[in-house]
């Protein structure tokens, strides 16, 4: 008897879950609680007339903050920590695969950024009705669709730290993880400084940088959403694709190196 | 003919080292053995000398740099061999946030088991290794030697045909020693074949069907302890007592050990029956007359003071 294929990885998924949930880290959701409440009661007081537009504005911008932190410094030690202690001997002893082991892990943060950003959107609907005396005060779709986009860009940073974690220490991971989200909110930016420049030579290494990294600019939708304007369906599509895709490129990445590590 | 329970053939392990310039180290050089099924196997050999680097290898948790290895017919690069064995880790450390039962349970899963044949499996291996009134209690408030047995039942949990275990014993009191003992004994009562790595020879000795002893990852030897250790008598001990006022004879002084009343001799085979007639002139009390062998913990050591003058030799011929 054994278990299916697809089915392992989401054990140890849900035992990374459980991992995230009993180390405490979703006591995030008690700062962005209070943060969203200080928010609600002194922007009613200061910014007359633009408190929603800048609840949202905080909000989405902290949802996305914390979401960052968490992917970042939990994925970058996803796998090395279980190298380090160890945990993992007795784990591959079991009729369990390397790649499973590796999306389950993956799957397993994700689920926790889910369950963490999904409170979050909850307070921050919440701090929207109380400022709205009741009313949400405008169209709700494109918050939603807003942070979607940042969990899609949380899926793709954790794909990145998760690939680091493979091979090198966290502090190292988080290094890389870091510049390569950066380098990628500023891609659009980085590619049009390469071409007013017109040299080809630096043009053609921006436009490299600019296909190679992930582009997380286009996952930035809070000034659409803090404006109520409506997100354009086929963006929501290409997103969507684009991170599917990327995030397999990089798990495939990772199970590639991961399956041949030796293990100290 | 059913394939043999372990099958090593040639395993050789090499690890870079030195920061600058890469070295290769060996770590494991060319080990072939067998085990069948059924045997209890010990791994002997002192720190540093292969066995973990053998365990990892045979867990495909390390590659080989050269040979290969097989676990009941099948190679260790194949994943579903892995529903046939069990592995305890050398100081194994689990998930810190997990009760026993849950880690227990969280193993299981990857076995397929129904949750009720899961909630089973966990009660009874919990109470077969003495964890059951603390199964709900997390593993970072956990003992080394609690931990160890967590390990065993981790690796025993899926009723495996072998198992592997790193230095099982390492970290337990006595009562400990005594119920792993007693584990790898039903096991082999019930047809498994067990391998365990250890430097405690006493277990080696009275737990093996046979032994292989690794020094500085080189094979040395393998048989059964009695093979191993040659039957020839290298002497005769003789406990005795001596009466009040009496006096040890002085051709006997200088060999006799004393505790209290008693005395212990040794004395080679050829003298015996003369030591015998001047204690029995002496009016000694003879308690007991037994001949001394060579043990397996002579026989290891000899093995590992050899290695070491062989290494002694080769250094100061390349100096």
């Amino acid at each position: 008897m054994s278990a299916s294929p697809i089915a392992l990885p989401g054990v140890v998924a849900v035992n990374t879950f459980r991992e995230a949930v009993r180390d405490r880290v979703l006591y995030n959701l008690i700062f962005f609680a209070l943060m969203m409440i200080a928010a609600a009661i002194l922007v009613g007081q200061i910014s007359i007339g633009i408190e929603h537009l800048v609840i949202i504005n905080l909000g989405l911008s902290a949802i996305s903050l914390f979401g960052l932190i968490m992917a970042i410094f939990i994925g970058v030690g996803l796998v090395y920590k279980e190298m380090e202690k160890r945990t993992l001997y007795s784990l591959l002893a079991k009729p369990v695969r390397r790649w499973q082991f590796l999306v389950g892990k993956y799957a397993g943060l994700l689920l926790t950024l889910i369950v963490n950003t999904s409170f979050m959107t909850l307070g921050l609907l919440a701090a929207l009705l109380y400022v709205g005396h009741g009313h949400f005060g405008g169209p709700t779709i494109p918050i939603l669709v807003a942070v979607y986009f940042i969990l899609l860009e949380l899926a793709l940073v954790t794909a990145l730290a998760l690939f680091f974690s493979c091979f090198s220490s966290p502090m190292l991971s988080t290094l890389f993880t870091l510049g390569i989200y950066i380098t990628g909110v500023f891609a659009q930016d980085i590619r049009d400084f390469g071409e007013v420049t017109g040299k080809s030579g630096l043009g053609a290494m921006t436009r490299v940088i600019y296909y190679f990294l992930p582009n997380f600019h286009n996952f930035n939708a809070i000034a659409a959403a803090s404006h109520g304007d409506p997100i354009p369906v086929p963006l929501i599509a290409q997103n969507t694709l684009y991170a599917f895709l990327y995030v397999t490129v990089i798990l495939l990445a990772s199970a590639t190196v991961f399956s041949r590590r030796n293990l100290k | 003919m059913s394939a043999p329970a372990i099958e090593i053939s040639g395993l050789t392990k090499d690890y870079p080292s030195g920061f600058w310039r890469k070295r290769m180290r060996r770590s494991l050089d060319d080990l072939s053995l067998q085990v069948e099924d059924g045997e209890v196997f010990g791994f002997l050999g002192p720190n540093g000398a292969g066995k973990t680097t053998t365990l990892k290898l045979l867990m495909g948790l390390i590659f080989p740099t050269s040979g290969t290895a097989r676990i009941r017919g099948r190679s260790i690069d194949d994943v579903a061999m892995h529903r046939d064995i069990g592995y305890l880790p050398e100081q194994p450390y689990f998930y810190d946030y997990l009760t026993a039962r849950e880690l227990l349970d969280y193993y299981a899963r990857f076995f397929g088991y129904s949750a009720g044949e899961r909630r089973e499996r966990v009660e009874r291996f919990l109470d077969r290794v003495g964890l059951a009134s603390t199964a709900h209690i997390q593993l970072r408030k956990f003992s080394k030697g609690m931990l160890q047995r967590a390990g065993i039942a981790q690796a025993i949990l899926h009723d495996p045909q072998v198992i592997f275990l790193d230095e099982p014993m390492s970290g337990l009191d006595p009562v400990g020693r005594r119920e792993v003992r007693d584990i790898i004994l039903e096991l082999k009562e019930q047809g498994r074949t067990v391998f365990f790595s250890t430097h405690i020879l006493s277990d080696a000795e009275m737990l093996c069907d046979r032994v292989a002893v690794l020094v500085g990852g080189k094979l040395q030897g393998v048989g059964s302890p009695n093979e191993l250790v040659s039957m020839q008598v290298t002497g005769m001990e003789i406990l005795f007592e001596l009466p009040e006022g009496c006096a040890l004879p002085s051709v006997l002084t200088g060999r006799a050990a004393r505790a209290g009343t008693r005395y212990r001799i040794e004395v080679p085979e050829v003298e015996l029956y003369k030591a015998l007639d001047l204690l029995r002139d002496s009016e000694a009390r003879i308690l007991s007359v037994q001949p001394l062998r060579p043990t397996l913990e002579d026989f290891f050591f000899g093995l590992v003071n050899r290695e070491k003058s062989a290494n002694h030799a080769t250094e100061v011929e390349t100096r």
